[in-house]
């Protein structure tokens, strides 16, 4: 007993920062529980991620098979249930993300484990430290009945580096088993931006925006000048300018970028349970009231449709020069 | 057909939330307690469903104090058919919540569960998940959108996921968490209020169903995280550029 399994998720043949963080986690917590940190990689022809894996100092298990293809909740808890079993794990990790968040309960249920959600800090084998009400608590959980079943956040941990001996890669002979749900389709949101949730520079639009197109018209400049991912509050996402896949804030993505800018934003608490651990946060917003000044570290009283453009152009001044 | 919808008893989320003396909870004197957003959503898209598919009934159910009867009123009042209580005085894990509401489906027998994707209290967005599993059905978290199959026996939901969306399929019966974009909850109207009076809202207890909700998870301290103070304000776009290049050192 005593091994941490973590689930390493994949996007188009790779790792993002986010499942990195999550392995991070699960070394940190291996250690606090005196046993071995393995990385499971799941899917349809996963051997070259299972050895890239493998370079990040774990042993890795491969789980592949046609019916991991494409991630479904029930087809992944009954691999990863099997190999709970077999590996003697007593707790389990990964990263909070659609994935994460979707698989890990129902892997907790099936397992009768205890579990603790969105975890952002790890004190020992079995106490973490999680955020409640929208950011404004911190609770220090015990999970008492093992095994355990761990969903962290990714901007609270920093990701693993390929360091250490190589681990080892096997591959285990587990089906997905039974499934109830059928894959229909995948319509990915196309952008040559960065990913919201690894971007070092994030520029989010609120309700001051006005209108979708006003995303396209002031902030996409800003954000191609910046390099920057492009973010929402939950009211723009609310008024159906952007997308749900761009909010940031408590019931969205959480992101703690080196600079966040927020552009007619005011500031609900529920926006800034997902930002306010950015390094440096910029707010522009015309009402010098708005709660987002009291949390900015620079904050510009202006008409952000005056403001970005200008911004815009000094940016690329900047870069120019 | 019958939906099942669950209802919880949150603070507002615009409630500035301080923790209690005890260290064991949060203030509650003076916060307005409402459904929780998400929960308010599944209600709307189950009122959808039925006015779309005669002969369809919706059971709201809570778990919670006696409180909670104030929460479920007001979804009656939207036009849920009759509601559930759960009475306990515990706050339960997701886990126990998901045992409990097990026990309600083992009774009812719906064709679909619709819930809300994260309560904005604990904000674990587990029980949906952990339900689904109980029961040995499939599950649909973070619907944007549902479309039921011509015979009621299948469902295509459109999920927000990391990246895009996700479309799948599945048999009934299922489990269906609701995320921000899937409608726009309705407000209940003065007859609706009116009529919510009539409508039945049985309570039962924890121990009545006889389930197992021993917490495996304790929470051993509460702590506010420390404040961010705010910084300065610039007066122009060249001096935002310019703190921003050569104090902070990020651009």
């Amino acid at each position: 007993m005593g091994n941490v399994l973590v689930v390493a998720e994949h996007q188009h043949g790779k790792f993002p920062k986010t499942t990195l963080a999550g392995l991070a986690a699960g070394k940190q917590l291996a250690g606090l529980v005196g046993g071995k940190c393995i990385g499971v990689v799941l899917g349809q022809g996963v051997d070259a991620l299972a050895n890239e894996l493998a370079e990040y100092g774990v042993d890795v298990v491969a789980v592949d098979d046609a019916k991991l293809a494409h991630y479904l909740a029930d087809a992944y808890t009954n691999a990863l249930a099997e190999l709970v079993k077999q590996k003697g794990a007593d707790a389990v990790v990964a990263t909070a993300t659609a994935m994460g968040k979707d698989l890990l309960p129902r892997l907790a249920a099936r397992l009768g484990a205890g579990m603790a959600s969105d975890v952002t800090g790890i004190v020992d084998a079995s106490t973490f430290k999680r955020l409640m009400w929208a950011g404004n608590v911190i609770a220090t959980v015990k999970v008492e009945a093992t095994p355990r079943v761990v969903s962290v956040r990714a901007t609270a941990f920093d990701a693993a580096a390929k360091d250490g001996a190589k681990g080892t890669v096997e591959t285990a002979a587990l089906g997905g088993g039974e499934t109830k749900v059928q894959f229909v389709e995948f319509a990915e949101t196309k952008s040559d931006r960065p990913v919201l949730t690894e971007a070092s520079i994030v520029v989010s639009g609120g309700r001051g925006l006005k209108n979708g197109e006003n995303f396209g018209t002031y902030l996409e400049p800003l954000c191609d000048a910046l390099g920057a991912a492009m973010g929402a509050s939950r009211a723009a996402v609310d008024a159906g300018f952007v997308p749900n896949d761009l909010q940031v804030g408590q019931t969205g993505k959480v992101v703690a970028p080196t600079l966040y800018i927020a552009v007619g934003i005011s500031g609900a608490i529920q926006h800034l349970a997902g930002m306010k651990d950015s390094k440096v946060i910029v707010a522009i917003n015309k009402d010098e009231e708005a709660p987002i000044f009291q949390i900015a570290d620079y904050g510009l009283v202006a008409d952000l449709f005056k403001a970005v453009p200008e911004l815009t152009e000094e940016v690329k001044k900047l870069k120019g020069a | 057909m019958k939906i099942l919808v669950t209802v919880k008893r949150v603070p507002d989320p615009e409630t500035v939330i301080k923790i209690g003396p005890d260290g064991a909870g949060i203030v509650t004197d003076n916060v307005k307690w409402v459904i929780n957003p998400f929960d308010e959503i599944a209600i709307e898209e189950a009122l959808r469903i039925k006015e779309k598919v005669s002969g369809t009934e919706v059971v709201l159910v809570s778990i919670g104090q006696k409180t909670s009867q104030e929460q479920l009123r007001t979804g009656l009042a939207m036009g849920a058919d009759r509601a559930i209580l759960v009475l306990t005085d515990a706050s339960l894990e997701p886990l126990a919540v998901a045992r409990v509401l097990q026990k309600v489906a083992d009774g009812e027998k719906p064709d679909v569960i619709l819930m809300g994707k994260q309560a904005i209290d604990d904000d674990s967005n587990c029980a949906g998940q952990m339900l689904a599993e109980l029961l040995g059905w499939p599950q649909a978290t973070f619907a944007s959108k549902v479309e039921l199959g011509g015979d009621q026996k299948s469902v295509k939901v459109t999920r927000e996921v990391d990246g895009g969306l996700e479309t799948d399929a599945m048999p009934l019966p299922a489990v269906i968490t609701a995320d921000l974009r899937l409608n726009e909850p309705r407000y209940a109207s003065l007859p609706g209020i009116m009529k919510a009076r009539k409508k039945e809202l049985k309570e039962i207890s924890v121990a009545d169903l006889g389930v197992d909700v021993a917490p495996k998870v304790k929470i051993v301290k509460l702590e506010t995280p420390p404040k961010r103070t705010g910084g300065r304000k610039v007066a122009s776009v060249q001096e935002l550029v310019q703190v921003l290049h050569n104090e902070a050192k990020v651009i």
